[in-house]
């Protein structure tokens, strides 16, 4: 729809329909690297970063496809394009700041395989989003992205002191807990209606 | 017949290496229970049984592909370009299979929207082709994906059961309670996918526990 406005389109993607809370995307890092305050801040600012330029170039190549009468090529030509802009932001972390890079660690290259930045490309496509409405479409998945994953990682720090039975320690406490906090975000729903 | 193939696990002395390829998958190294990949399809499509058995064999044929086309092929790919070959590989698969649900059922393609699509990025598929089918021969790798593929049919199908028996009441869409039933909203909603998943973690850390304590 076009006729939603920009402000609309950013809370949506941010809060009441979070990436990883309500769509369950982009879990495999949202459990992996939400150990630690300042890598999760750090993954969220890299994954936003793929977001938003893969979502313009989704948009171009949208286009494309179109005029050329191709859709089946959607998916692999999508993908093609995430995974050289993760490459490209690899090789950025890595000459600025080693440190980083070693801390995020195999989490980096699987941005590529990070459902949330594909399914933000698929997402925008199917809704018919112009593109200044896919970029702020891009920025609120991202910071809804980095808000679950600041989240969680401040949740995890704090449960690092508690003494949790040995059977529910690891995946199933973050899952647990994980839940709890999708409830909360459910409150965000009455913000979807104008 | 699950059941069966589960508990005659334990200790895999007497069975072939080949065959215990398709096994491990099934319980000892199963996808989602132990692994934890591939979460994403996991949580978001099993709010029914129905959809978890159509994802999970969705996801079990592209697996099985992929896994023979990147084995076949191993020997034929520089290494630098592997990652990004093996994706193709699997979109394409993903983008038949796409179709193909299309073809066979409008109604479950609409209900499992862009999470076909999602196949490409599942992890389990990329690491599999990266961790098996790219170091071993065609026969191993199809045993591996078979093995992988049922046991994540498999977990899906648990969750799947659980949240929509208890969810919606039902099982398949047959009713299993009395009328007086109240649903329990909760487990349709996405922090029912949490919970339900934390839970068959739960059951299988205290199954693992009590095995290594006997």
């Amino acid at each position: 729809m076009s006729d939603e406005s920009l402000s609309y389109i950013f809370i949506n993607a941010s809060l009441v329909n979070n990436f990883v809370l309500a769509y369950f995307l982009g879990i495999c890092p949202f459990l992996g690297v939400s150990g630690k305050m300042e890598t999760a801040t750090k993954m969220g600012g890299a994954v936003t970063f793929v977001m938003l330029i893969s979502s313009m170039c989704a948009y171009g190549i949208h286009l494309i496809l179109v005029a050329i009468n191709a859709p089946f090529l959607q998916l692999i030509s999508y993908i093609v394009v995430i995974a050289s802009t993760v490459q490209l932001v690899e090789m950025f972390i890595k000459k600025m700041s080693p440190t980083l890079f070693r801390a995020l660690g195999i989490f980096l290259p699987l941005i590529t395989t990070n459902c949330a930045i594909l399914g933000l490309a698929l997402f925008q496509t199917n809704k018919g989003y112009g593109f200044l409405e896919s970029f702020v479409y891009a920025l609120g998945a991202g910071a809804g992205f980095t808000l679950a994953l600041v989240l969680i990682a401040g949740l995890r720090e704090q449960l690092n002191f508690a003494d949790v039975p040995a059977v529910v320690k690891g995946t199933a406490l973050t899952l647990l807990i994980a839940g709890i906090l999708s409830l909360s975000f459910m409150g965000f729903a009455g913000l979807g209606t104008n | 017949m699950a059941a069966n193939k589960e508990s005659s696990i334990g200790p895999a002395a007497g069975t072939t290496p080949s065959t215990d390829e398709f096994i491990k998958g099934l319980w000892r190294d199963n996808p989602v229970f132990v692994q934890v990949l591939g979460m994403c399809p996991v949580l978001a499509v099993s709010n029914t049984a129905e959809n978890a058995l159509a994802m999970g064999l969705a996801t079990a044929f592209v697996l099985l592909m992929s896994n023979i086309l990147v084995s076949t092929l191993r020997n034929f790919i520089p290494k630098q370009v592997r990652i990004a070959s093996y994706i193709l590989i699997i979109a394409t698969f993903v983008t038949i299979t796409d179709y193909v649900i299309q073809a066979i059922s409008v109604d479950l393609h609409k209900s499992l929207g862009a999470f076909i699509s999602l196949i490409v990025v599942n992890c389990l598929i990329l690491s599999r082709a990266e961790a098996f089918a790219s170091k071993n021969t065609v026969g191993r790798s199809i045993m591996d994906a078979a093995g992988m593929g049922i046991g994540f049919t498999f977990a899906l199908f648990c969750l799947g059961a659980v949240r929509e028996l208890f969810g919606n009441g039902t099982i398949f869409g047959l009713g299993v309670f009395p009328d007086n039933f109240q649903e329990w909203i909760v487990m349709i909603l996405p922090a029912g996918g949490f919970f339900t998943l934390a839970l068959w973690l739960l059951i299988f850390n205290v199954a693992e526990a009590r095995k290594a304590k006997a």
